[in-house]
């Protein structure tokens, strides 16, 4: 029995197991947990955090973290919104439109990382101010630019070839969730394949004897920091397209959540370790749970005290799961 | 089990009885018993993996016994940890030390027992911890200001600090733990004193170390472990290495060094050194290393030998000079310049630098050679090929594992883990291999191994520099050897017989003048 448990907790797919766990035991109370229609909304809730959570991977695998990426998505959002925006903007009514939207959001997040990355690889500042410091700046900023360029809080009449990403798909399956998958795969393939991948596990795992074997430490750290804006302005992408306006204050909650099914996941804030299939892991779970409490009808704070408690859970059972394996390892 | 009457050693101050421990249902030490008297040392000897560590924390109450009595003084001892140990009067010198940098000697000194101005307040005495402190280092020997920041100590200085510690509250038992891997040739001559000093104050030691002529010179009696079982427990009267390694090893020990061919004529020159230079560290250093050779730094801690190696291999910055390999000047001074001209570097401190201690065998292996098979970050690494040549190597390297691919590299010995750190480098092939303290805490049967390899990468045409803080290792592998002292080349002395008298002195010398 004993074994058994150890094996389980052990085992890479015991948050898949836990999900599993926490429908079968709201089934009973909230029926309609088990449907195609609570599927649907999951998947949905789960591909913009997922983005971002892949993108808090790269980070969090060379031990850093990013706490810059909602502010990084938000001003993405406000200024392509306002190159595309029909109130105005540069390329209203233009076909241009929409891909240099696209193009903007991307460059936006490419130049936020690349500053991230060049305080800490090059400056040798702790990732945690840098990106406290680049939250702070930028998220004044978004609100500040969005007052410049708009008389409301947000820049609303965005072209319908741009919204469609947040609505529509091919064949029935939705472009964000197309894009997600991209995202998912190519990192995947990044951290499972090739050299660069070799180098963030070996980074996180141990800098100094990374270094000794030629790993360009500097530039992996800088490379990390790099793709994990570039993600936080696809999912900046995905949001503005659901909610039709740029807005200075996109996906302001979400940060919690997404250090959350990162630990949950078991990536390792110490470096070195996890997976890709772990964080989809972590954020179904999360997704899973929120969308139950939402069915019981509960309130918002309590939703916030039940995950602060869920991450607890997780964050405790890594740590003992970290210690069975330690034990046998011996 | 419990100890009859007529069993107990009435001198003893510690008694230890069929001490057993087993992990997970495998028991790793099997049965050790011996008895230690006041002012007596018993010397603990073993390879890697024959649980003399365990046996010591056992001792010291940082594991449990799974069997087994311990005695102090007469009086049932059963440590719930090691907080108990010390109040039973037991110091535990760690190979690595447990000291603060940003603490005075002073303080770190009165660590255990700091002096109060009331007793029960929490405001610390300081001119009374100074006096004291004062008493403990003259004790052990260390002429220094007490308000000096321990950061500013070298490794010796530092252990003294340690023991005056251990000094600082009434122990009766000191156990050493490798105490000499970090030290210089002064420094553990320093440290021997001490422990007779000890030892005439009836303190009691326990020696742990796999340097065998320091065992026999230091200890009274030996407790020889192989595979965890207590395998003899003798004076030291008449016991010699060779017995003693025999015993450790439980067959008798093929030449320790690999046979030497003699060299004939003049290699072409592999590496080239010139002018290397940075203020403070090391100056104007010139040397070359041929084709096949195999070239020994001897040097002092704190000759700037291990410097000299960063230095040589990128790591660390020189203002002046400049280092060839096969003719070509390296232009980038960086790591990965280095190994683009074919340079190794095996670092002194395989845990801090030379390995991914959590990271699987494979991973080590292949970590370095990686980058050689393909273009950019973003391709593919083909992990298959790289794997079976890591596999090749390991075989090669006979490291003992039962899995490359899952076993993580701390959970093997020493030697093996060093193993790994060679076979990283010896998979790219290198033509110069820097070795810094190649066999640094590893045992007997392992050395043999890897001396082997030295010889054979030499053999097959690569340079080799090697640093040692063991001279005997220079004069058993090396063609020729360069003494080093203040950071400059002051001697050099051709091989295979060496004058061992000439070389020690004259890496001491510039050292010796100068303090």
């Amino acid at each position: 029995m004993l074994r058994l448990l150890r094996r389980v907790f052990s085992s890479e797919y015991v948050v898949l197991l836990l999900t599993a766990i926490y429908v079968l035991g709201m089934w009973p109370i909230v029926p309609q947990i088990v449907s195609i229609g609570t599927l649907i909304d999951v998947l949905i809730a789960m591909m913009p955090l997922l983005v971002l959570a892949i993108g808090q991977t790269f980070v969090v695998l060379i031990a850093g973290i990013d706490l810059s990426i909602t502010s990084t998505a938000a001003i993405g959002s406000v200024v392509a919104a306002s190159l595309m925006t029909g109130d105005g903007g540069l390329f209203a009514g233009s076909a241009f439109a929409m891909p240099v939207a696209i193009a903007t959001f991307l460059v936006v997040g490419v130049c936020v990382g690349t500053l991230n990355g060049f305080c800490v690889a090059r400056l040798g500042m702790p990732p945690f101010i840098v990106t406290l410091v680049s939250q702070m700046f930028l998220s004044g900023l978004a609100v500040w630019f969005t007052s410049t360029v708009s008389t409301s809080v947000s820049i609303g009449n965005l072209p319908l070839a741009f919204t469609v990403i947040g609505r529509g798909g091919v064949a029935g399956v939705p472009y964000a969730f197309l894009l997600c998958a991209a995202v998912a795969l190519g990192a995947y393939w990044v951290l499972r394949f090739t050299l660069l991948g070799k180098w963030l596990y070996a980074v996180g795992t141990n800098p100094q004897a990374a270094r000794v074997s030629g790993v360009p430490v500097s530039r992996v750290v800088w490379l990390a920091f790099i793709l994990s804006s570039f993600c936080a302005s696809i999912a900046a992408i995905i949001y503005t397209g659901r909610l039709e306006t740029g807005t200075p204050i996109l996906g302001q909650r979400v940060f919690l959540d997404v250090i959350g099914a990162v630990v949950i996941g078991g990536v390792s804030l110490f470096g070195g370790k996890g997976k890709i299939s772990w964080v989809i892991f972590g954020v179904l779970f999360l997704s899973v749970v929120d969308k139950g409490l939402q069915l019981l009808g509960v309130s918002l704070f309590a939703v916030f005290a039940v995950k602060g408690g869920v991450i607890l859970v997780a964050a405790v059972l890594d740590a003992l799961r970290n210690r069975l394996l330690v034990g046998s390892a011996r | 089990m419990s100890f009859l009457s007529e069993q107990i050693d009435t001198s003893a101050v510690l008694q230890v009885h069929n001490l057993r421990k087993s992990f997970f249902g495998v028991e790793v030490l099997r049965g050790v018993s011996f008895s230690l008297r006041p002012g007596r040392s018993l010397g603990l000897i073993g390879e890697n993996g024959s649980a003399k560590t365990t046996a010591a924390n056992i001792v010291n109450g940082l594991l449990k016994p799974s069997e087994g009595t311990m005695l102090i003084d007469r009086q049932t001892y059963a440590p719930n940890g090691p907080g108990d140990a010390m109040a039973a009067g037991i110091g535990f010198i760690h190979q690595e030390l447990n000291l603060f940098e940003n603490l005075t000697v002073a303080e770190n000194v009165s660590l255990r027992a700091f002096p109060k101005t009331v007793g029960w307040l929490p405001q610390i005495n300081k001119r009374r911890m100074k006096e004291r402190a004062r008493e403990l280092l003259a004790e052990v020997g260390l002429e220094i200001d007490v308000d000096t920041p321990l950061s500013r100590l070298a490794q010796g200085e530092r252990q003294l600090v340690e023991i005056a510690k251990a000094l600082s509250v009434d122990t009766k038992i000191i156990i050493f733990d490798e105490p000499t891997t970090s030290l210089t040739a002064r420094e553990a001559t320093r440290l021997f004193d001490l422990i007779e000093r000890l030892k005439k104050r009836g303190i009691a030691t326990i020696y742990i170390s796999h340097i065998l002529t320091d065992v026999l010179r230091l200890c009274d009696e030996v407790v020889i472990l192989r595979d965890g079982a207590m395998v003899e427990n003798v004076s030291t009267d008449g016991l010699t290495v060779s017995h003693m390694i025999e015993s450790m090893l439980g067959r008798p020990l093929a030449d320790l060094f690999p046979e030497r061919s003699p060299r004939t004529g003049v290699a072409a020159p592999l590496l080239e050194v010139r002018g290397l230079s940075q203020p403070g560290i090391v100056a104007n250093l010139n040397f070359a290393v041929g084709v096949g050779e195999i070239v020994g730094i001897a040097g002092l801690m704190g000759s700037g030998r291990s410097e000299m190696a960063r230095i040589l291999f990128g790591l660390d910055p020189a203002v002046g000079g400049e280092v060839a390999v096969d003719g070509s000047v390296v232009g980038e001074r960086s790591p990965r310049a280095c190994m683009a001209a074919s340079m190794a570097l095996l670092t002194e401190d395989r845990r801090g630098d030379g390995l991914m201690m959590p990271a699987t065998i494979l991973a080590n292996l292949t970590l370095a050679k990686a980058a050689d098979v393909v273009p950019s970050s973003f391709s593919v690494v083909p992990e298959k090929r790289l794997e079976e040549d890591a596999r090749e190597i390991a075989t090669a390297l006979r490291i003992k594992a039962h899995d490359l691919d899952r076993q993580p590299v701390r959970s093997l010995s020493g030697g093996n883990q060093q193993k790994v750190v060679l076979g990283k480098w010896l998979l790219r092939a290198p033509k110069v291999l820097i070795l810094d303290e190649p066999t640094r805490g590893i045992d007997v049967g392992a050395k043999a191994e890897i001396y082997a390899q030295i010889q054979t990468l030499a053999r097959n045409g690569a340079a080799v520099l090697v640093i040692a803080s063991e001279f005997e290792e220079l004069f058993g592998i090396c063609d020729r050897i360069l003494a080093m002292a203040h950071g400059e080349i002051v001697a050099e002395f051709s091989g295979p017989v060496f004058d061992r008298e000439a070389v020690i002195a004259a890496a001491m010398q510039t050292q010796a003048e100068a303090s």
